[in-house]
C-alpha cells in the first residue's frame, strides 16, 4: 500500500496536536462513560449520601424484567424500520434529483430542509398532523376508515415516531446517496445504455452496486442516529407511550435516570445499550464489509 | 474551582442592579409562563421591601427537571438555598435527611414567627412528618375540581346551574348529552393517577397504601387495587366504549383541556389551578364549577380531597446570613395578603387560614363564584389516614406506571382488575428499590 507518511521532527508536536482532540475525547466521552461503568455497579440515593457496591444486581435485574426486554425488541423494529424507511426514500429521491437536469438544486436545497430541522421541532410538527382531535392526517384516515389513535394505540405511536424519525433522516441520506450517484463514471452508464439496458436495469446493475460503500456508512450512522439521537422525537410526541409502546432503550435510560433518579439502574442500560451499539458495529465492519466492494 | 468562578462572576453580574451589600438567596422554581412571572414579582416585592436580602428566582423548566438540576447541583455544592419540589418529590427529599434544612427547624433557629395552626390543615397535613413538623414550606397547593359546560348542558336538556353530584349521575348526564348530541363526548379528565385513583381512593377512604398511605415509613405498600378502584377503572372503560369518556392522554392528559376547551367533552375534571385557563379559553360557553363526584353507595359523606402542587425545600450547605434571608422571605411569603394575591391570581389553594378569610373580607370569593369550590372540598370533615395524602418514594416513576396500565385497560390488553394489579405489583417492585437505596 502506498500511503503519504508525515515525519515529523519532533518527538512531542504529533502528541501535542493531537491533545486538544483527545482532551475533548477524555473529558466529554471516556470519563462520562467510565462514570457510568461505576455507578451501574452501584446502588445509591438521589443526593449521593449512601453508596453500596451491588455487583451486578442491576444488570440481572435488567435481564429478567420484561419491560427492559420488551424495550429492545421495540427499539430493534424501531431502528430496523427508521433505516430502511428513511434510506429507501433517501436513495429514490437521490437517484430522481441525479435525473433532473434543469433545477437539480432547487429540488436538492428543498430535500435537504428537514435536517436542518431541529428533533424536537420535527416531533411536534408530526404530533401536530397527526393530533386526534385537531391533526390533519387522522382527519382523512377516518375517510378511508382508519381510527387513527396514537394516544392508546401502541401500533399507531409507533407508527407516529417511525414516520418523525425517519422524515429528519431522509434528507442525510438523500444527500450522500446523491453524492454517490454522481460519482458513478457516466462511461459505465453509456456502455450499458449502447448494450441495450434501460434506465431501471442500469440503476439496479450498475449504480447500486457502486454504492455499497455509501449504503454500508448510511447504514451503520442511521442505526446509531436511531439508537441515540432519536429521544427528542419520542420525548416531543408519545413521551413513550402508550403503556410503554414507544419507550425505546434510550428514553427508558432518560425515564429511569433522570425522571426517576434511579442512577444504578440507568447507568446499567447506557453500559448495555453502549454494548449493542459496539457490537452492531463490530458485526457491521466485520461482516457486512466484506461483501461491500469499494 | 473554575465552576466556582464562574458562578460567583454570574452572581455579580445578577447582583450588579442591586446595592452589592444585599446576600443573596437563590430560589429554583418550575413556574413558566404567567405564574412565573408573578412568582418573580412576588420575589421583587420582598427585595423592595427590605434591603438586606435579595432574593433571586431562577425558572428551571418542569417539576422533574427542577428537581434533577437541584439533586445534581447538591452533589456538585452548587446548590440553590430554596428549591420548589412538587409533591410526587416530597417522598425523595423527605428521605434525603441530610440535603434538606427542615423549614420548622429553620424558622425556630432564626426566630420567625412560625405557627403550623396558621396554615390550611390538608395542606400541613401533607407535608409534615409524622411528628406534625413541616419539613417544606407548602407554596403553591391545588387540588381536582369539576369543571362543566352550562351551554352544552342547556342543549341536552340539562340544567345548567346543576352539576352531578355523583358518578351515576356524570354517567346519566353523560348519556343524555352523548345521545341529543349537544356533544361528541361526557366526559374526560386530566391526571388519572391523580384525580381518577389517589383522590378517588381519598373520598371514598379507601388506603392507596399501607402505613397510612406511605406516611409511616419506607417499607409501605401499594393496595390501590382494592374493589373500589377496580369497579372505577371498569366503569371509566365501559364509558369509553360507550362513546361516554374520552381518554385525555398521559401524567397531566393535556388534551383533557383541548378536548374541554373545543366543547368536544361536556365535563373535564383537573387541577383547581386550571381555572384561569379555563375561563380564558371558555370563549364560546359559559363553564360551571364543582366539587369532585363520588360513588353514594360507597360513601355517604365523600372525605376530602388531597393536594397536589408544590412546597419550598431549603437546602443544607449555605451559610448563616443567607437562612437568615430564606427565613425573613419565607415569614413575608406566609402573609395573608401575598398569599390571597397569589391565590386569587394563580386559583392555587390559599396557604394560610389568614388567607381565606381575607378573601371572604374582600368578598373576592361571591364576585368569582366556583373559586371556593376547592378549599370547601379539601376542607369538607375530618381528614382520615386515607384521605391526609400520600407519600411514597420513587413516586414520579410510579405515577408513569399507572398512566400506562390505565392506557393498557383502554387498549383492551387488561380488564381493570389485571391493570390495577399489574400497577400495584410494578409501583411495588420500585418502593422495595427506594426502601433498600434509603436504608443503608
Amino acid at each position: 500500500m502506498d500511503t503519504k507518511r508525515t515525519t515529523f521532527n519532533n518527538r512531542l508536536l504529533p502528541y501535542l496536536l493531537l491533545a486538544p482532540q483527545l482532551a475533548i475525547t477524555l473529558v466529554f466521552f471516556i470519563w462520562p462513560a467510565a462514570q457510568a461503568v461505576k455507578s451501574s455497579f452501584e446502588r445509591e440515593d438521589p443526593f449521593g449520601f449512601s453508596t453500596v457496591f451491588v455487583g451486578l444486581t442491576h444488570y440481572r435485574q435488567l435481564i429478567e424484567d420484561p419491560n427492559y426486554l420488551d424495550a429492545l425488541w421495540r427499539t430493534a423494529v424501531f431502528a430496523v424500520s427508521v433505516t430502511i424507511l428513511s434510506m429507501m426514500l433517501g436513495l429514490a429521491f437521490a437517484a430522481a434529483v441525479n435525473r433532473v437536469t434543469r433545477s437539480a438544486r432547487i429540488y436538492t436545497t428543498l430535500l435537504v430542509w428537514p435536517y436542518a430541522v431541529a428533533p424536537v421541532v420535527a416531533g411536534v410538527l408530526w404530533w401536530f398532523l397527526f393530533n386526534t382531535s385537531t391533526g390533519l392526517l387522522p382527519f382523512f384516515l377516518e375517510r378511508v376508515g382508519i381510527r387513527w389513535d396514537h394516544d392508546l394505540n401502541g401500533t399507531h405511536a409507533m407508527i407516529l415516531i417511525i414516520i418523525a424519525a425517519a422524515w429528519k433522516q431522509i434528507s442525510y441520506n438523500f444527500l450522500f446517496f446523491l453524492a454517490g450517484l454522481q460519482s458513478v463514471p457516466q462511461s459505465l452508464i453509456e456502455a450499458a445504455a449502447i448494450d441495450g439496458s434501460g434506465p431501471v436495469r442500469r440503476f439496479f446493475t450498475i449504480s447500486l452496486p457502486l454504492l455499497s460503500p455509501t449504503t454500508f456508512f448510511l447504514f451503520i450512522i442511521n442505526v446509531n442516529y436511531t439508537m441515540f439521537d432519536t429521544f427528542p422525537i419520542v420525548d416531543a410526541t408519545t413521551g413513550g407511550g402508550p403503556a410503554q409502546a414507544t419507550t425505546t432503550l434510550v428514553y427508558k435510560v432518560y425515564q429511569d435516570g433522570y425522571v426517576g433518579l434511579n442512577i444504578g439502574s440507568s447507568s446499567a442500560q447506557s453500559v448495555l445499550l453502549m454494548l449493542i451499539v459496539m457490537l452492531l458495529t463490530f458485526v457491521q465492519f466485520r461482516f457486512v464489509e466484506r461483501r461491500v466492494q469499494y | 474551582m473554575l465552576r466556582k468562578l464562574s458562578m460567583a462572576a454570574f452572581a455579580v453580574a445578577l447582583s450588579a442592579t442591586s446595592s452589592l451589600a444585599a446576600t443573596e438567596v437563590t430560589w429554583w422554581h418550575a413556574m413558566g409562563g404567567e405564574l412565573g412571572k408573578k412568582l418573580e414579582e412576588i420575589a421583587q416585592k420582598f427585595n423592595e421591601s427590605q434591603s438586606d436580602y435579595k432574593v433571586v428566582p431562577v425558572y428551571k423548566g418542569s417539576y422533574p427537571e427542577t428537581l434533577t438540576a437541584a439533586i445534581a447541583a447538591f452533589r456538585a455544592g452548587q446548590q440553590p438555598a430554596i428549591v420548589q419540589v412538587f409533591e410526587v418529590g416530597t417522598g425523595t427529599m423527605m428521605a434525603a435527611k441530610g440535603a434538606v434544612y427542615p423549614v420548622y427547624k429553620l424558622m425556630a433557629d432564626e426566630g420567625e414567627p412560625f405557627d403550623t395552626k396558621t396554615f390550611l390543615a390538608p395542606v400541613t397535613g401533607y407535608y409534615s412528618d409524622t411528628k406534625g413538623n413541616i419539613l417544606s414550606l407548602p407554596f403553591n397547593s391545588s387540588t381536582p375540581i369539576m369543571y362543566y359546560n352550562k351551554d352544552v348542558f342547556k342543549k341536552a336538556g340539562l340544567d345548567p346551574e346543576v352539576a352531578p353530584k355523583t358518578w351515576k349521575e356524570v354517567e346519566e348526564f353523560s348519556k343524555k348529552i352523548v345521545s341529543s348530541g349537544a356533544a361528541k363526548c361526557g366526559l374526560t379528565s386530566a391526571w388519572i393517577t391523580w384525580v381518577q385513583t389517589e383522590n378517588l381512593s381519598a373520598l371514598h377512604d379507601k388506603p392507596f397504601g399501607t402505613l397510612q398511605n406511605g406516611f409511616g415509613g419506607v417499607k409501605s405498600e401499594f393496595t390501590f387495587n382494592g374493589p373500589l378502584q377496580v369497579k372505577h377503572w371498569a366503569n371509566l372503560k365501559k364509558w369509553q366504549d360507550e362513546g361516554l369518556f374520552k381518554y385525555g392522554g398521559p401524567v397531566g392528559g393535556d388534551q383533557a383541556a383541548t378536548m374541554f376547551y373545543s366543547q368536544e367533552c361536556a365535563i373535564t375534571m383537573n387541577s383547581s389551578a386550571g381555572r384561569a385557563g379555563v375561563i380564558n379559553n371558555a370563549k364560546n360557553f359559559t363553564p360551571g364549577f364543582a366539587p369532585l363526584p363520588y360513588y353514594d353507595d360507597e360513601i355517604k359523606e365523600p372525605k376530602n380531597s388531597i393536594i397536589g402542587g408544590a412546597t419550598l425545600w431549603v437546602l443544607n450547605g449555605k451559610d448563616k446570613a443567607t437562612y437568615k434571608g430564606v427565613a425573613k422571605f419565607f415569614s413575608y411569603l406566609s402573609k395573608p395578603d401575598v398569599q390571597a394575591d397569589w391565590h386569587q391570581f394563580t386559583g392555587y389553594l390559599p396557604i394560610t387560614n389568614a388567607a381565606y378569610e381575607l378573601g371572604q373580607k374582600q368578598g373576592y370569593y361571591e364576585k368569582n363564584p366556583g373559586s371556593d369550590i376547592a378549599i370547601k372540598q379539601i376542607t369538607r370533615g375530618t381528614p382520615s389516614e386515607n384521605s391526609k395524602g400520600v407519600r411514597f418514594g420513587n413516586f414520579t416513576q410510579v405515577r408513569t406506571i399507572i398512566d400506562e396500565e390505565f392506557q393498557a385497560l383502554l387498549a383492551n390488553k387488561k380488564d381493570a382488575k389485571q391493570s390495577l394489579d399489574s400497577a400495584v405489583q410494578r409501583g411495588n417492585a420500585l418502593l422495595r428499590e427506594f426502601e433498600a437505596a434509603n436504608s443503608n
